[in-house]
């Protein structure tokens, strides 16, 4: 059986703030407990990540986002059918989509800490701004993982961002 | 062909139509079309909008940094960038491949056989199946996996576990499904365990089932509108690719083959080392992505097309025995000695696909991958050229290092490039054939997209002709006149052009 809690970062770590979903693994892996944890990364979402949500208690995608408001969202996610099926890269909703369809079952309850990001281009590091939004999504994150628990974790998508 | 549609006379005055993005390709293709006041298209062109100037990225660094770092130019086909990078870097360090040890090499074909496998089922299963399955001008909401899922779900869900299965593979030779450390400068970081080995076993068989099953369903949707698949933006071009010594297909390491669209020979058993010497890139003003061509055919008859059906074409067999019967029936159905139905390039993915999956259990079954003689040194050298089968076609990199062993000198042709001559062409052929003279429509539209995504096309690391292209950005009215133009030279300057 897999481990109970899955966190996905997502994005590439030479693309400036790109960079920021692996990133956040980086911390998780040195300072969290992770005995109940697994981690995985990936350049970006495919249908194949849906197989990766079976047998998951919680689910925690992370991602950056350059239409993030604040330093970091944090959100329920819901199976949807957006635009991102026609394209190499689908959206953490398309991947849950995916896995009803072909589990024909719902998905374990899935979250997503976006990151706010700035710039995406190859070869640059971390902007100033998204290193301090990573430092507060970490702190965030570390809680989440040492509280794994839906309950709490709904709570506190409801304190950042109205589901 | 189409070549009169590449420019029009009096652009100015004619109706501009942008398909913008072209969905499911990666990075951002974006097609032009310049219609007159009968909707007759008068010049059609793919452009490639993102640009990501990736020989400056890899410039400065230690070339032992490179089988990593290249993972990062790409995230659809990182394992195939990383395996051209270290076959460059192996000369590098003084290794040709034949002095390349047994279990490294076999390692490496793995990776590639997994790379290849998982990347074509997510091209024909996820992008490409919702138009051969529903038709190229269906409803827009039919269009996707999802649709496919519902409608024939044993393929989708097929689809899906054979591009798992194809990440495993990675995963298990290279330690990770990204960024993995498997290829090293003179051989491979880590063999396979016997459990690793065991555990990749274990689904092998259903794997070659399911690819073999999707031969055959391509053939059918293939041979169901036989004059349609046949003549859709079909071009008669050359070919180009690598094969093994004695002609077979090759998708790791071989010799550069090229024949023209009779099946004769231009080129053979060509050292890739050598690439300079035969293939030359052409810059057009209005593309980022260069041209390549034959340089002994010259720039207007020496383009040529690569990736599968190239390589399928271009081989004398296939030396797995399924895959090579399904060769022999696809050859048999043109009557012709190549095959230059754009459609086939499914047909020929999938060929390949179960080519992967019968290789994979071949080296399952060899000792070798789980040797432990795993790297070799030789002396040092100041240049390295690594060319590679990618999915989407052959890959080259090519690095030049100083004293410090830091890379001063880039140069990549990834296989949309090699494409890019031929997908322009398509796209005006259908243009020409399905779009001129009628009311442009979304479902009409996606004829352009079916044509590129024949292609396969990875076109977010197909731009890399740095500073030679100014950027032009163009505002026409509804009676096509050009009310603003803003233009960003190749130095930086912008200029606006009010008309």
């Amino acid at each position: 059986m897999p481990n109970p809690v899955l966190l996905f970062g997502y994005g590439n770590l030479s693309r400036g703030d790109d960079a920021l979903g692996p990133l956040l693994l980086e911390y998780a892996e040195a300072h969290c407990d992770m005995d109940k944890v697994e981690i995985l990364s990936d350049f970006q979402l495919q249908i194949e990540h849906a197989l990766d949500l079976e047998n998951r208690r919680l689910v925690l995608f992370v991602d950056a986002s350059v239409a993030c408001d604040n330093a970091f969202d944090f959100t329920v996610l819901k199976p949807a059918r957006d635009k991102s099926y026609t394209t190499h890269a689908m959206s953490p909703a398309a991947v849950l989509d995916v896995y009803q369809s072909i589990k024909k079952q719902t998905p374990p309850p899935c979250f997503l800490l976006s990151i706010k990001a700035e710039k995406l281009e190859l070869g640059e590091g971390l902007s100033a701004n998204a290193e301090n939004n990573l430092t507060q999504a970490c702190r965030f994150a570390g809680d989440l993982l040492s509280n794994a628990d839906l309950d709490f974790w709904l709570k506190q998508a409801d304190s950042i961002t109205p589901i | 062909m189409y070549e009169h549609l590449e420019t029009a006379e009096n652009r100015d005055s004619l109706k501009r139509v942008v398909v913008d993005p072209v969905s499911r390709v990666e990075g951002h293709g974006k097609v032009t079309l310049l219609l007159d006041g009968d909707n007759k298209v008068q010049q059609a062109r793919l452009h490639i909008v993102e640009f990501r100037g990736f020989e400056r990225f890899i410039q400065g660094r230690p070339y032992w940094e490179l089988p990593v770092l290249v993972q990062r130019l790409c995230g659809i086909c990182p394992v195939s960038h990383h395996l051209a990078a270290a076959k460059a870097i192996d000369q590098l360090v003084g290794i040709d491949p034949e002095n390349l040890p047994v279990s490294a090499d076999k390692l490496r074909r793995l990776l590639h056989f997994g790379q290849v496998l998982q990347s074509h089922a997510l091209h024909f299963f996820h992008l490409s199946s919702p138009d051969l399955l529903f038709g190229f001008e269906s409803d827009i909401s039919k269009r996707s996996v999802i649709a496919v899922l519902a409608e024939y779900p044993d393929i989708g869900v097929q689809g899906v576990k054979l591009r798992k299965y194809g990440q495993e593979v990675i995963r298990m030779v290279s330690g990770k499904r990204v960024h993995g450390t498997g290829a090293i400068a003179g051989g491979m970081n880590k063999s396979l365990t016997k459990a690793e080995r065991d555990y990749l076993l274990e689904d092998i068989d259903q794997m070659i089932a399911w690819a073999e099953g999707s031969v055959a369903l391509i053939k059918k949707v293939h041979c169901s509108n036989l004059p349609f698949y046949d003549e859709f933006a079909t071009l008669r071009t050359n070919y180009l690719g690598l094969t093994k010594p004695d002609g077979a297909l090759e998708l790791y390491h071989g010799g550069i083959r090229a024949k023209n669209e009779h099946g004769e020979t231009i080129i053979d058993h060509i050292d890739y080392c050598k690439y300079n010497d035969y293939i030359h890139e052409e810059v057009r003003s209005w593309s980022y992505m260069k041209f390549p061509y034959l340089l002994s055919l010259g720039q207007e008859k020496g383009w040529y097309r690569v990736g599968p059906l190239a390589r399928v074409n271009n081989c004398d067999y296939i030396d797995t025995p399924l895959a090579e019967a399904a060769r022999v029936e696809f050859k048999a159905h043109s009557g012709e000695a190549m095959v230059h139905s754009t459609l086939a390039f499914h047909w020929t993915r999938l060929i390949e696909a179960l080519h992967c999956a019968e290789s994979i259990k071949q080296l399952l079954g060899d000792p070798d991958i789980m040797g432990s003689d795993l790297v070799a040194q030789g002396e040092k050298r100041y240049e390295g050229v690594g060319v590679i089968e990618a999915p989407r076609g052959t890959l080259f990199h090519h690095y030049q290092v100083d004293e410090n062993d830091i890379v001063t000198k880039a140069n990549l042709i990834v296989s949309t490039t090699s494409n890019n001559m031929a997908m322009n062409e398509s796209v005006r052929q259908v243009a020409a054939e399905y779009l001129s003279g009628r009311e442009l429509t979304e479902p009409l539209l996606n004829n352009l997209e079916v044509a590129i995504r024949a292609y396969d096309p990875c076109l977010s690391c197909a731009t890399h002709a740095v500073g030679k292209m100014p950027l032009q950005l163009e505002l026409v009215d509804a009676e096509g006149k050009l009310i603003d133009k803003l233009i960003k030279h190749s130095d930086g300057q912008i200029e606006r052009d009010n008309a």
